[in-house]
């Protein structure tokens, strides 16, 4: 609970804290550098996104969105992080639960591998799976005779995926899961709960703000990717083509409107994302700071 | 219910943090299991509680063998050091919880739970506040919480580990008389951990002192500070004074010189002496006696401790007098130990 005692330790607002000595030039030009770049590489393409795509008029935009392939490449999006979404919660939280409160051989090297994704280029993701269920590739022939199709379909797409956005809700969860410790599980278990009794009415909503940023992120990034969804998609309009690859066939066509009106669909997701994260970690923020209010 | 620690061996990755342990608790006994970091004690409960899986050895509840049993099996009350209450939770929630996990007909109807958990709270004095959550309680009224917590499931042991370890001085000894009128009320066998022996002493019907993985001394308060058995305990409980000395013919002598205790059954060789500061005889002159040169006198509370360099080899040993006598002002000093204890040096 705050004290009400510590508001007169606040500085005063109109006094400049000590510890900054730079003279007044100095702290302008820093300041407006980074407002600059912010605006150059930030906001101006954000604002450029949503000019071009109302370029000809509100009429134009929704009729572009209403186009069959827009459709069906919004349709396999929301598909693909329907299915990848899901997955990888299970497998972060699992990921996270099993390093964070066990101790097993090979631990560290499993929590190396959760970020291989983050360290390797998303284009190479996609080739892995090219080598794997390609026609000239590893499984390939056994594919083929049982008639499953994984390369330039959907599940190829899910499976890039779920690569590419693996470490999100595991590399969340993780420092959170460690900071907490074995403790609240222990007292569960001690009061006579099952391992499952103990992790769902314990463990979960300890780390459930974390877990919904973390998933939070996940979901952006499995809508957004590019890289390794266009190697194993094989870009057939209306059937494999997912927004990201839909706006780079469209812009490809000249259709700056098209392109541009995915392209706001993508970047208003991003927005809404920023928000609820921003609202996430000002919850989430005061609940970390109780957890450690001792 | 009687707890037995039998021959209790316990290994971390081949290190071992128990040898060989037994020990019995009998049945609505007040234990304390004390000893410094590293020596064993929150190991040795983690085991009775099931938290640990004994390497070697046995831990009987009564009759029944409780070591291949899971915690939740055993039925203990624990109240862990950071009393890791449930902070989602309210406080009655949290007293509830552990009749609200059972199965089928074992598990309360949600009244009788609610009614319980505030029954509880009323035994550990915190009416009233049953739907405030953890982050909104002191430390103390925290401690009491995981406390009703623990007793709500009607355990067989009670355990806790370092009950009053995160609490400040003024608490700790309020909530050490309260957790006192508890037990003896509800008679639970209970056992807990501590590092500190004030605490061990004044609240435990017998204190467990422990050391490096073993069991130094079981005994009373008395037992453990009168006649401890071995140099570890005696150093470790209470204030102590120790000297190398040699004992020939059942007299202790220090350098060529006999210091008037007599101690017929004790080995001749070198063997270390000690004594408390506070347990000794002033003497005049010196004829059988120790005696030293003041190095450095402080005035600690009610007494004045000298520190004196006894002998050739100027040993330094420390000694308590009376603020007001006449000793502390003169620059030798002879005493003698009034009650002592030899341990051969191995």
């Amino acid at each position: 609970m705050a004290d009400p005692e510590i508001k007169s330790y606040e500085p005063h607002h109109e006094s400049r804290s000590a510890a900054v000595t730079e003279s007044r030039p100095v702290r302008v030009t820093l300041t407006t550098v980074t407002l600059v770049f912010l605006g150059i590489f930030l906001l101006l393409p954000l604002i450029i996104v949503f000019k071009e795509a109302f370029a000809k008029g509100v009429g134009a935009y929704f009729q572009s969105l209403g186009d069959a392939d827009t459709r069906s490449a919004i349709r396999l999006t929301l598909l693909v992080a329907a299915i990848s979404v899901p997955l990888n919660l299970v497998f972060g939280l699992s990921a996270a639960w099993a390093i964070a409160k066990f101790e097993f051989k090979g631990k560290a090297f499993l929590t190396t591998l959760i970020d291989l994704p983050f360290s390797v280029s998303p284009v190479i993701s996609g080739l892995v799976y090219v080598l794997l269920f390609g026609a000239q590739g590893l499984l390939g022939e056994w594919l083929k005779a049982h008639g499953i199709q994984i390369l330039f379909a959907v599940p190829g797409i899910v499976l890039a995926t779920v690569f590419v956005t693996f470490p999100f809700v595991a590399r969340e969860l993780i420092p959170l899961m460690q900071e907490q410790g074995n403790g609240d599980e222990e007292a569960a278990l001690s009061l006579g709960a099952s391992g499952w009794q103990a992790f769902w009415h314990v463990t979960l909503p300890n780390v459930k703000w974390g877990l919904l940023y973390g998933v939070l992120l996940c979901n952006a990034r499995a809508m957004g990717e590019f890289g390794a969804v266009s190697v194993v998609s094989g870009h057939i309009r209306g059937l494999t083509n997912t927004m990201p690859l839909h706006v780079e066939i469209l812009y490809n066509e000249y259709n700056a409107v098209g392109a541009f009106a995915v392209a706001s669909l993508l970047a208003g997701l991003a927005l809404v994302t920023l928000v609820l994260k921003t609202l996430l970690e000002m919850r989430y923020g005061a609940e970390i700071a109780a957890t450690r209010g001792h | 219910m009687e707890v037995r620690v039998v021959n209790v061996r316990k290994e971390f990755e081949r290190f071992p943090a128990l040898h060989d342990v037994s020990l019995d608790i009998k049945s609505g006994e007040l234990i304390a299991l004390l000893g410094p970091s590293g020596s064993g004690k929150t190991t040795l409960l983690r085991l009775i509680a099931g938290l640990e899986r004994p390497t070697k050895g046995a831990i009987f509840f009564g009759e029944e063998d409780a070591s291949q049993k899971s915690i939740q099996e055993r039925n203990v009350g624990f109240v862990f050091q950071h009393y890791a209450l449930f902070r989602h939770m309210t406080v009655a929630d949290n007293i509830g919880f552990g009749l609200k996990v059972r199965h089928g007909a074992a598990r309360p109807r949600a009244q009788e739970i609610r009614r319980r958990a505030l029954e509880l709270l009323d035994l550990v004095q915190l009416s009233g506040l049953e739907k405030r959550y953890p982050a909104q309680l002191s430390g103390g009224q925290r401690q009491r919480v995981a406390l009703a917590r623990a007793m709500a499931i009607e355990p067989k042991v009670l355990l806790l580990d370092e009950p009053f370890g995160a609490l400040d001085a003024q608490v700790r000894r309020e909530l050490r008389r309260w957790l006192r009128e508890i037990h003896d009320r509800t008679g639970h066998t209970t056992v807990f951990v501590t590092h500190d022996q004030e605490e061990a002493l004044e609240l435990a019907d017998r204190v467990v002192v422990m050391s490096q993985g073993r069991i130094e001394q079981v005994g009373t308060a008395d037992d453990i500070y009168d006649t401890p058995n071995s140099p570890f305990v005696y150093s470790f409980i209470g204030e102590s004074s120790s000297l190398p000395v040699k004992v020939e013919n059942g007299e202790v002598w220090i350098a060529d010189r006999p210091i008037g205790l007599q101690a017929p059954h004790a080995p001749s060789g070198e063997a270390v002496l000690y004594f408390r500061p506070h347990d000794v005889d002033l003497l005049d002159g010196c004829s059988g006696c120790i005696a030293g040169t003041v190095a450095a006198s402080r005035r600690v509370a009610g007494t004045r401790r000298v520190e004196l360099e006894i002998g050739g080899e100027r040993q330094r040993v420390e000694i308590e007098l009376p603020v007001d006598h006449p000793a502390a002002q003169k620059s030798r000093v002879a005493f003698r130990p009034r009650r002592w204890k030899l341990f051969p040096v191995a």
